[in-house]
């Protein structure tokens, strides 16, 4: 090396081409990068244009809102008027209208209840897990359904709509989620007959279709039972329901026992825990943890499901949107009442699946 | 092959901490463990050494059943393991144990990592399991890192965690899986360093270790194990300087010569 080492001075960057920068650079990028790229734009283009300006105009700009019968929807839209006019009857089913106020109490308990548990620093959630867990179920089934407290007695034939729906759904989640525990690790355990018991009856009732399990609890149930000895339909429903359901989560959280180390095993039982300690502890919380996006998506095809029950003579959300529908004041409305349960339906699964996010966020523990 | 012919120590008395006497274990087909007769006094430190797939972690694994012996007796604080349920776990609890890949629990904070054994084992009270969680951290010289997830500690802090762990169920006896093979060197010390402490106020303790030098400073006896048995066991000093059969010659130049 010499002395004579010349130096440089450093230009001043150029700003970058404005073709690579900003909207038009975007645009060039990602949308017309090459002919076929440019193509597909400008077809995918074309069918939104062709396409979202009527149903925006069906649904809104050339809709009837006001009324309250079908003389009202004149105006060639959407006829909002059929879901105000049938609204109740859609959230409710036929409960009688005197009698909805229990239901309205009965979700408002839930909801307050569990809005609590949202809050980091609310001291009392383990008091109000358990009311939720082990209380709530026995108010809310003599609230719904009556013959005490001088409550008048409503029979679940007159239970319907969004209001079904979503005690068919949540009880069978929740009380599903226990059984799929229990057979998850029946099926991991030691012991052979436990062990051939469970795979037994996951194996059943995840082969059979839903449908079937319905009949079968409606239909098939009744003759094997002694005469005289009647079941509720519904109850019998919701049973086969959660059956159904805890097979399908037994197996999701099965995955998650799998995936826990072995080393977690041994450290709990160096510790001297027992098994069922270091089972609830130690290995349910993590095992649960990692399948929380299974059993969202297990609950979530639950709540679709549970329009299937319609089959079987129960009015559910759906069910209800479809009497609606045939009934012959309000001929002719069925896309409306469609559109409307399909809304409904992503509004509640978009929020589940939002939440069961925020959940694995707020359980992430760094590692 | 008889069990009482070959012991080294047969009177059961309670003089031992641990005895094992004529004990077999096979995996299926493969004899991991032949005839081991190990008896281990009060207060004893023990280093096991030998090549790798030898049975050293099958034998410190038997004493507080994480593996089953089919054969033989191991008694530990004067219990017998058998399949007893009760009894093992009456022998977990005196028995701590630290592994390799440390096997803290993810999903707690370092503290409820402490306090968990204590309160649902031991059942001690909240507080108190948090007073001697805080004691126990504070020995290992890392209080600050008690609401930390094990996630968020080096490698080093997760296993003297994982020591303070142990000691937190107030054991008799402390097993090392070789806890230190898993660390980047810088940390190995830390934990050394802990382990020493320990030894100096009196803990009984097996430590299967590679570590020569903390073999040399702390082992009462160190035992050589290779293809399942005992080859050879001496205090340090005629370990290393005066080895006496040809596999542990064999042994020690290969470990002592990087
Ligand atoms: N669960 C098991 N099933 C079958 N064989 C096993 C099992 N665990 C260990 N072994 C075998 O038993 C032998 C002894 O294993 P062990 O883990 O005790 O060795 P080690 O001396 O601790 O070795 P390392 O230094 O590699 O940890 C090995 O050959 C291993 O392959
Ligand atoms: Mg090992």
């Amino acid at each position: 090396m010499t002395d004579a080492t010349p130096t440089f001075e450093r230009s001043p960057d150029l700003p970058p081409p404005a073709s690579t920068v900003g909207v038009v650079g975007w645009l060039r990028q990602n949308l017309f990068s090459t002919w076929y790229n440019t193509l597909l734009t400008i077809l995918a283009l074309w069918i939104v244009w062709e396409a979202v300006p009527p149903v925006i105009s069906w649904a809104f700009l050339t809709a009837d809102w006001a009324g309250t019968s079908r003389d009202d929807c004149t105006s060639g839209g959407a006829c909002w008027v059929f879901i105000k006019e049938w609204f109740g009857q859609f959230i409710y089913g036929r409960y009688p209208i005197e009698e909805r106020w229990r239901i309205n109490f009965g979700s408002i308990i839930l909801i307050v209840c569990a809005a609590t548990l949202f809050f980091p620093r609310f001291p009392y959630k383990l008091w109000v897990s358990l009311f939720l867990i082990f209380v709530y179920p026995i108010v809310a089934f003599f609230l719904f359904s009556g013959d005490a407290f001088g409550l008048e007695w409503v029979e679940t034939p007159l239970w319907g709509g969004l209001f079904l729906t979503l005690v068919i759904a949540i009880v069978g989640c929740v009380f599903a989620l226990p059984i799929g525990i229990v057979l998850a690790l029946g099926r991991r355990s030691d012991m052979p007959a436990v062990r051939a018991v469970c795979v037994a009856f996951i194996e059943l009732w995840r082969g059979v279709p839903l449908i079937t399990v319905l009949f079968m609890a409606s239909v098939m149930f009744p003759l094997f039972v002694p005469e005289g000895l009647t079941f509720d339909k519904l109850l019998r429903a919701l049973i086969g329901i959660m059956l159904f359901q805890a097979a399908y989560l037994a197996e999701v959280i099965r995955g998650g026992l799998q995936a826990i180390p072995r080393g977690q095993y041994e450290g709990a039982q160096a510790l001297g825990l027992s098994y069922w300690k270091m089972m609830i502890l130690i290995i349910l919380p993590q095992a649960l943890k990692l399948v929380i996006p299974g059993i969202v998506n297990s609950f979530i095809a639950l709540l679709k499901d549970t329009t299937l029950v319609l089959i079987i003579g129960l009015f559910d959300f759906l069910g209800m949107i479809q009497a609606a529908g045939t009934n012959p004041d309000w001929l002719g409305f069925a896309v409306e009442g469609y559109v409307f349960a399909a809304f409904v339906f992503w509004v509640l699964c978009f929020g589940i699946s939002r939440y069961s996010l925020h959940l694995e966020r707020k359980l992430h523990t760094g590692h | 092959m008889s069990d009482a012919q070959t012991a080294t120590s047969t009177d059961g008395n309670g003089g031992s901490a641990i005895q094992m006497i004529g004990v077999h274990k096979w995996y299926g087909q493969f004899h991991v463990l032949k005839d081991i007769n190990l008896a281990v006094d009060r207060k004893e430190k023990i280093v096991v050494c030998g090549p790798s797939g030898s049975g050293k972690s099958t034998l410190i694994r038997c004493i507080n059943r994480l593996e089953e012996h089919q054969r033989g007796q191991i008694i530990v604080e004067d219990i017998e393991l058998t399949n007893d349920l009760k009894k093992i776990d009456e022998i977990r609890r005196e028995v701590g144990m630290v592994f390799q890949h440390f096997n803290l629990f993810p999903h707690l904070s370092v503290l409820d990592n402490l306090t968990l054994a204590p309160i649902w084992v031991r059942k001690m009270p909240k507080d108190e399991a948090e007073d001697v969680a805080m004691k126990f951290l504070t020995r290992v010289k890392i209080p600050e890192q008690a609401t930390k997830f094990p996630g968020q500690l080096s490698g080093g802090q997760q296993q003297r965690v994982a020591i303070a762990r142990s000691l937190c169920m107030n054991p008799k006896i402390m097993l090392f899986d070789e806890p230190t093979s898993a660390l980047d060197p810088e940390m190995i010390k830390e934990v050394l360093d802990v382990m020493v402490d320990l030894a100096e106020e009196g803990m009984t303790m097996i430590v299967v270790t590679h570590e020569m030098g903390f073999a040399n400073r702390v082992a009462d006896r160190v035992i050589f194990m290779d293809g399942g048995e005992v080859i050879e066991q001496a205090d340090p000093e005629t370990f290393f300087n005066n080895p006496q059969s040809e596999r542990t010659k064999l042994f020690l130049s290969q470990i002592l010569s990087h």
